[in-house]
């Protein structure tokens, strides 16, 4: 029996596909080659190969995602998770804010920041950068987009930089992306206890 | 192409001497990978159930639904016989698509209500599984396209 996961957790759920993903042993050369399967990595996940149907966009998307979270300068890698979180919890893709929490939890090695946002929503206690960061985030990621001059002014007073605001914006939007993928193809899933 | 005739770039009117066009230039890479995605998604080689006039239709039609008048117009121009759909008036009935517009219209502004019946309705209605995934792809590159041409113009200073 699967358990849907329709609360915010900082626990990654598994994700379960709504249609029927690619099999590795039919996949064209391309797909192989978008999916990076080699000899020795054969681990593809469910959501990749359901992603394989498309290969074009996948072969753009990966490299593309990556840049926008990883690349070195701008604004540092757990402010951006901010921004991806921010979008997550607007359009309630669990699974996309559960990954982004823990990864923010990890890279800030604190657990207040998010434990406030799922506990607190929109009245969360936080720091007057982050509080700027995340409803600047939260309301481009409406739609349509709630974003305005003043939100824009409160990063500036923040002391967010051109290229701070610029990666923040990116990763906002990144997951006005990834939250169409992961929210509209799939469900969370509690995971199976291992014996 | 210079970054600046992005289509992310020019519909948010991003010139290279101004502060908002320098911050650009330190993520070139990204800009161009942007338009690298517009071209998967809109003019993809296997197209599917979805011709190209089609994808533009349609990207015109969410660019609208979002306020962005703009970039409706850029996409509406390569929309050939399907440029009806990209007036959000009409619910894609008169060409057959109903529900294929219809999910397309929920998935672009009622993200948070998307759930298993509106796959399932698409999969009743006869779009292939892999037909399902290219029209979400679609719809979620404009998302996040939109939301940074949006995010760009409040950066210069444009009235949102």
């Amino acid at each position: 029996m699967t358990r849907i996961v329709h609360k915010f957790t900082r626990t990654v759920p598994d994700w379960q596909p709504r249609v029927t993903p690619v099999k590795l042993e039919e996949a064209s050369a391309e797909q192989l080659d978008a999916l990076k399967v080699t000899p020795s990595n054969t681990k593809v996940s469910a959501y990749v190969l359901t992603l394989a149907h498309d290969v074009e966009s996948l072969k753009v998307r990966s490299p593309l995602f990556n840049a926008i979270m990883y690349d070195p300068g701008g604004m540092s890698r757990a402010e951006r998770e901010v921004g991806a979180l921010a979008a997550s919890m607007v359009n309630r893709c669990i699974y996309c804010a559960a990954v982004h929490a823990d990864r923010h939890a990890k890279l800030e090695k604190s657990t207040e920041v998010t434990d406030q946002l799922f506990l607190n929503g929109p009245n969360a206690r936080l720091s007057p950068r982050d509080r700027a960061i995340f409803d600047f985030a939260v309301k481009l990621a409406k739609a349509p987009p709630e974003a305005g001059a003043e939100d824009m002014s409160k990063l500036r007073e923040a002391g967010l930089s051109e290229e701070e605001i610029l990666d923040l914006i990116l990763s906002s939007a990144l997951f006005g992306w990834a939250n169409r993928l992961m929210h509209v193809l799939g469900d969370p899933v509690a995971k199976t206890a291992k014996a | 192409m210079s970054i600046f005739e992005t289509t992310a770039l020019s519909v948010a009117g991003i010139a290279a001497e101004t502060a908002t066009g320098a911050a650009t230039a330190t993520r070139a890479n990204i800009m161009e990978m942007t338009q690298a995605a517009e071209e998967a998604v809109l003019a993809p080689e296997d197209t599917g159930a979805f011709p190209h006039e089609l994808r533009a239709a349609l990207a015109a039609r969410v660019a609208r639904l979002n306020g962005d008048d703009g970039l409706a117009e850029r996409y509406l121009a390569r929309a050939g016989t399907f440029a009806g759909l990209a007036d959000t008036g009409t619910d894609g009935s008169a060409e057959g698509l109903a529900v294929v517009v219809g999910f397309f219209d929920k998935v672009a502004a009622r993200t948070a209500e998307v759930a298993a019946e509106d796959i399932a309705a698409l999969q009743t209605a006869g779009v292939s599984d892999a037909d399902i995934v290219r029209l979400c792809e679609l719809n979620a590159f404009l998302a996040y396209q939109i939301r940074l041409i949006a995010g760009l113009r409040l950066m210069q200073g444009d009235a949102a």
